[in-house]
């Protein structure tokens, strides 16, 4: 078998760079710091491309079935004899795919980054935490173990929350990364202890063994069973919990829409493409186990996923900022892909589900870059996120417009382009299994194709608005982007993208399913005439319609006041009811036991004080009344 | 390599500090003695490690034998294994980085100095001895320093403060010395070889269970309260607030650590049924230390209150580790004291850098400190994020190693305890999180002095230092840990034995 | 004659001399005769020192000496109170027992 030993090199030259820029990036200019770490990035994402093609055409198959292929393993960490984290890469048909896709939105936001942060005070230091993500993305993506998953799970985590915060003199950038952070971490906790109890049924760390369909941990896992679920159900609904905060899912999605006031090619990168899908590669990553130990736990993921997409979609009609429609709107597509995991079977046709989600994540990582770096094209023109002080800006940025329908167009599911493809797929794969949540997730599709339109129409149709300045075309720098992921966009969907992913490596062929792609394709054009309607020809009033729907808007809008539940659970409950009490209990009641002690000493011995009169008399007294004392009691005692 | 060394650097160090004159003399002499100790303790674990790969299986490794006291069988017996070396290693760097610290005490330099080093000298003498009646002295001369050191040289409450953290500490002793003569007592069951303090003869002996019940909670409290056990931690908060830096330093970084140590190698390795019996108490008592701590922290003001609450917490998962017994969970517990005592003392050693710019420690005052010193908020950040279990850095390799081996005990109390000490870590976050925010994000504060100026050369060589360590333990881990697991075995087999 | 003393009337002598000392000891205010009463407990206690040396072992001269010893400890002991007495007596212009109490708590 080919030596792939050389991806080592993949996530390790990121990691020396990040060193590099973090340590000295200030002693340069600070292009010099952007042009290193793109450099890096390149040289990355060239490696994974010809990985890719050393994998999937050359080495890959071992009689027309995919392979895992460990690497490269160390021990980093040994437990005992089963349990170690090791470091290391494994390859196989998901883990290429992230390694491709992640290296590509990265060398594209770093290469728009050079344009985009132009001028900031923290240019260098950017640079370097983009490397520390990159790397770190890559780490989870390969990583042989699930602890080594993990390890890299925080770090993605901590770099997210650097560049959430990069603009750290604006306290609302502060409390967003914080809450990002604190909220995945609590959903990591979760993660935690699924891997420890996994861990404890499973006996071992090593992704290998854990989803070997015939492995033991596969086989003997029903041993145990607590409230009705098996242990190790449990752990797979805990580990789900890692991957919601991670996904974004309900619940946990809060910390999403915030973590906009992050740089926007940030968003684009971390909050679009990688990272939050991290918790739909990790399901993947452990799918047999899923599939053949646990039912339970897929069908909550499917449901949670449903919920979510549909919860999402909802927000995102009424948002006005359009980083966080764009948040929104990646809440909702993760969603999809969670639902289609969550149904998918064990196999190549079974398992279409599991393929169809792998290639929504595929697709939907460019067009989801896209629209991000489109949006942040449009902020660095006009200087600000509501879509109302936008208008007519197709005649100021053409190509920004162009690229931007693109994506639009392949969010929406419209035929030729990527996002059709995965859609249709996906939802072939619902249908089969689950008609409810199929139905969900139909109107869902039309939803998703009407806010995007509304956020189209909104900003590049109409009147003019006031602008501070006329809006200029982006740097071309940052164009090229756009220009490229718009085509990645167009034709990503034209892969044949089962022969090469699929839930056992066995490689299978799939055709357009006419039946659900002509309603869908239906829907989404009536979601884009709904909008057309409302923000273009303005023929509906929107303004009608908001009214007309009342409190259901208003709460939609308040994103159904999660936020506030949120800030009621931490502030008052967490902060006010336990915190505060513990503080006060120990400087109280502990602390002031142990003063008691003291005062108790202190104040007996101020008593005692006075027997010492100074009277010599006294003294001489007490003294022969105890020689007295002491004799007649041995008198009584001799006398007994 | 002789160990008696690292005693007698110090104390020739100290005859060096009493003839100087000048400030700068006195510095000079405590950070070229710290120095050389350093030195020796990086020599001592390569030597160590040398031995070990040579093969050599002995328990302890280089033990010398010096008579003491005769007639009561005491002799000051040193030796030293994985644990002890590691702890040896931590010591040294944290009271060099301490001298470093206090580069600019105000007055009576020499004096500082003095008692700074006669507590080192406790702390090195603890960890080498073998004896149970030498360390005893040697933990008492690591403490009375304390007396002074806060005192005198430190803040606020400082009378209030020294007398608390002082009398708490010599009440712990009291009933620790009891724990240990009763030991001492039943050393000879048959009567047939003399009583010893010996803690390695010791071990062969058993003990009858009737007086491993009494004296398991009196040497475990008696260490306990060093190792800020619920409910007697609360010398802690007080003293670290009060304490000059360096003090806080190696209070929190290197004395919290004799009381883990001493509770694992004492308590657990000398009276192993008691520890399996009477274990859940101490469990509870832990567990709250950790959840309790953690809470205590988030609503404090004071950075040092902060951060001695999250000592309470760190330390509590210490003796949490120990109690739950078996081999990859006391490693953990091991690696959480060097993990602890390494970011604690980067945490303090910050502290007190930014309290001599800003004058104050109190977060509502403070904001957006990293514009006027980056260089000191970086690594205030770096600390935190060691805090809150960050790969990469110490206090992941330490918490995981805890909880992974916490979890492999399979009943559902030992379980259900380790779930709630794991929770910590989302509050650890909170509270790291809330100060960064505070006091280093957001628009740079006007109420601060002006003209405030990043840290100098000898606060960059402490903080370096200490992240050098951090990272350094955080990226490649196996090699410490092998060598504490390779030590841990003959504690863990007496325990097992008895389960 | 010989026969009429014994060592019963010695002791009830030195008996009545050490509770009449100790009496005085506790009762009288003048530090002068509070060191009178001293003085009378110490020459009760030689005055048994004698008689039991006397009675119970003639050959040997051990009580002898004891007394001989009691006596010059007394007289030291008398030099130095006189000595504190009269530097009361300088500071406080009287020497009544009640009044010193400087040495409380």
């Amino acid at each position: 078998m080919e030596n792939f030993l050389y991806t080592l090199i993949i996530p390790v030259i990121l990691f020396f760079s990040f060193i590099f820029t973090g340590l000295s990036g200030n002693k340069f200019k600070p292009a010099v710091s952007g042009i290193i770490c793109t450099a890096t990035v390149f040289i990355s994402a060239a490696l994974s491309y010809w990985t890719a093609y050393q994998y999937f055409f050359l080495h890959g198959k071992v009689n027309g079935v995919y392979q895992i292929i460990n690497v490269y393993k160390i021990e980093w960490l040994k437990f005992n004899e089963t349990l170690s984290i090791d470091i290391g890469i494994l390859l196989d048909p998901i883990s290429v795919m992230m390694m491709v896709v992640i290296t590509t939105v990265s060398l594209m936001v770093h290469i728009y980054s050079i344009g985009y942060m132009k001028g900031d005070s923290g240019y260098s230091r950017y640079f370097a935490f983009l490397s520390l993500f990159t790397f770190a993305m890559l780490g989870l993506v390969l990583s042989v173990n699930i602890f080594m998953t993990y390890m890299f799970w925080e770090l993605v985590g901590i770099s997210s929350y650097l560049l959430i915060g990069h603009y750290y003199n604006k306290p609302s950038a502060v409390s967003a990364s914080k809450k990002a952070f604190i909220v995945t971490r609590f959903a990591d906790l979760g993660f935690l202890i699924g891997i420890l109890l996994l861990s404890a049924f499973a006996g071992t760390f090593d992704f290998n063994e854990l989803t070997n369909p015939n492995g033991n941990a596969i086989l003997q896992s029903a041993s145990t069973t607590f409230m009705g679920l098996s242990a190790i159900s449990w752990a797979l609904i805990l580990i789900f919990i890692g991957c919601a905060g991670k996904s974004a899912m309900f619940p946990l999605h809060i910390w999403l829409p915030d973590a906009m006031e992050g740089p926007t090619p940030v968003s684009a990168l971390i909050h679009a493409a990688t990272m939050v899908v991290a918790g739909v590669y990790l399901i993947a990553r452990l799918f047999p186990l899923y599939v053949f130990t646990s039912p339970v736990a897929l069908e909550v993921v499917a449901h949670v996923g449903a919920f979510t997409s549909l919860f999402a979609a909802i927000i995102a009609c009424t948002q006005t900022d359009i980083k966080r429609v764009l948040a929104f709107s990646t809440i909702s597509q993760i969603g999809y892909m969670m639902v289609s995991l969550g149904v998918s079977g064990y196999g190549a046709e079974e398992g279409l589900g599991y393929m169809a989600s792998m290639f929504h994540l595929f697709t939907h990582a460019f067009f989801k870059a896209l629209l991000f770096l489109g949006a942040g094209s449009i902020i660095h023109a006009i200087h600000t996120n509501e879509i109302y002080s936008m208008g007519n800006l197709r005649k100021y940025m053409p190509l920004t417009h162009i690229t931007f329908l693109t994506a639009c167009l392949a969010i929406a599911g419209i035929p030729p382009l990527s996002g059709f493809f995965s859609k249709d797929e996906m939802l072939v794969a619902v249908m089969e299994k689950n008609i409810f949540l199929f139905a969900v997730q139909y109107v869902v599709a039309g939803i998703t194709a009407f806010y995007m339109f509304r956020l189209y129409f909104t900003v590049f149709w109409n009147k003019d608005k006031k602008y501070e300045h006329v809006p200029h075309e982006s740097p071309n720098v940052m164009l090229i982007t756009l220009i490229f992921l718009a085509v990645c966009s167009a034709l990503a969907g034209l892969i044949p993208f089962s022969q090469f992913v699929s839930s056992n490596g066995v490689p299978f062929s799939t055709h357009i399913h006419m039946n659900i792609a002509i309603p869908v394709v239906g829907i989404a054009l009536a979601g884009i005439l709904l909008a057309y309607a409302l923000y273009k020809k303005e023929s509906l009033s929107p303004e009608k319609i908001k009214n007309s729907l009342g409190v259901f808007y208003r709460s939609a809008y308040r994103k159904f006041y999660i936020d506030e539940i949120y800030i009621f659970v931490t502030k008052k409950i967490i902060f006010n009811l336990i915190s505060v009490p513990v503080a006060w209990f120990d400087r109280h009641v502990v602390d002031n036991t142990m003063n008691g002690i003291a005062y108790t000493t202190n104040f007996v011995s101020e008593k005692i004080k006075y027997m010492q009169s100074g009277q010599l008399q006294q003294y001489a007294f007490i003294m022969v009344a105890g020689m007295i004392l002491i004799f007649l009691l041995t008198l009584y005692l001799i006398i007994v | 390599m002789d160990l008696i060394l690292l005693i007698l650097v110090p104390v020739l160090t100290l005859a060096a500090l009493m003839t100087a004159g000048t400030k700068a003399q006195a510095r000079m002499i405590a950070a070229a003695g710290t120095g050389v100790q350093l030195v020796l303790s990086v020599y001592l674990v390569i030597v160590y490690l040398m031995e070990r790969g040579s093969g050599n299986i002995e328990q302890m490794l280089f033990t010398e034998k010096y008579v003491w006291f005769n007639t009561l069988n005491i002799y000051f017996s040193t030796g030293v294994d994985g644990i002890s070396v590691s702890l040896i290693l931590l010591t040294a760097i944290v009271t060099f980085t301490g001298v470093l610290a206090s580069w600019d005490v105000d007055y009576l330099y020499k004096e500082f100095f003095i008692s700074l080093i006669v507590l080192s000298t406790g702390v090195f003498g603890f960890f080498i001895s073998l004896d149970l009646f030498t360390m005893f002295l040697f933990y008492e001369l690591a403490v009375i320093p304390m007396y002074l050191l806060i005192g005198i040289w430190g803040s606020g409450k400082k009378e209030y403060s020294a007398m608390k953290l002082t009398l708490m500490l010599m009440g712990a002793s009291a009933v620790l010395l009891v724990g240990l003569l009763g030991i001492y007592s039943y050393s000879s069951p048959t009567g047939a070889t003399a009583l010893t303090f010996n803690i390695i003869e010791i071990a062969n002996v058993d003990i009858p269970v009737e007086a491993q019940r009494y004296f398991f909670p009196m040497v475990f409290i008696g260490f306990g309260v060093l190792g800020a056990l619920f409910p007697f931690h609360t010398w802690s908060p007080d003293g670290h607030s009060s304490a000059p830096t360096a003090v806080s330093m190696l209070h929190a970084g290197v004395l919290m650590k004799m009381g883990g140590y001493g509770c694992l190698r004492v308590a657990m390795y000398l009276l192993p049924e008691a520890a399996n019996e009477m274990a859940w108490i101490f469990i509870i008592l832990t567990s709250i230390s950790i959840v309790y701590g953690a809470f205590g922290a988030i609503v404090q003001t004071d950075l040092k209150y902060i951060n001695a609450y999250s000592s309470v917490s760190h330390c509590g998962l210490v003796l949490f580790a120990i109690l739950m017994i078996n081999e990859i969970v006391m490693n953990g517990a091991v690696l959480q004291m060097i993990s602890h005592g390494l970011m604690t003392a980067l945490f303090f050693a910050l502290i007190g850098m930014i309290y001599s710019r800003t004058h104050t420690r109190d977060i509502r005052e403070m904001t957006g400190i990293m514009k006027l010193m980056p260089f000191l908020s970086v690594c205030y950040m770096i600390a935190g994020f060691a805090s809150l279990g960050l790969p990469g850095l110490s206090g992941f390799v330490a918490e995981m190693t805890i909880f992974v081996g916490a979890f492999q005990n399979t009943d559902i109390f030992h379980r259900s305890v380790t779930i709630l000490a794991a929770s910590s870590i989302v509050i650890t976050a909170v509270y790291i999180l809330r100060v960064v925010a505070k006091i280093l994000l957001g628009p740079a504060g006007d109420n601060l002095p002006s003209g405030i100026k990043d840290a100098v050369w000898n606060e960059k060589v402490v903080t370096i230092i200490l992240i050098v360590a951090i990272a350094g333990m955080g990226l490649v881990p196996l090699w410490l840990s092998d060598m504490i697991l390779n030590s841990l075995g003959p504690i863990t087999e007496k325990l097992a034995l008895i389960k | 004659m010989e026969s009429g003393v014994g060592i019963q009337h010695f002791m009830i002598l030195s008996t009545l001399m050490f509770f009449i000392g100790v009496y005085g000891f506790l009762t009288r205010k003048n530090l002068i005769t509070i060191l009178l009463s001293v003085e009378l407990i110490l020459n009760s206690v030689n005055i048994n020192f004698v008689a039991f040396n006397k009675f119970l072992y003639p050959e040997n001269l051990g009580g002898h000496f004891f007394a001989m010893f009691v006596i010059a400890v007394a007289a030291t002991e008398v030099s130095v109170a006189i000595a504190i007495i009269i530097s009361l007596y300088r500071k406080l212009k009287m020497i009544d027992v009640e009044n010193v109490n400087e040495m409380k708590y």
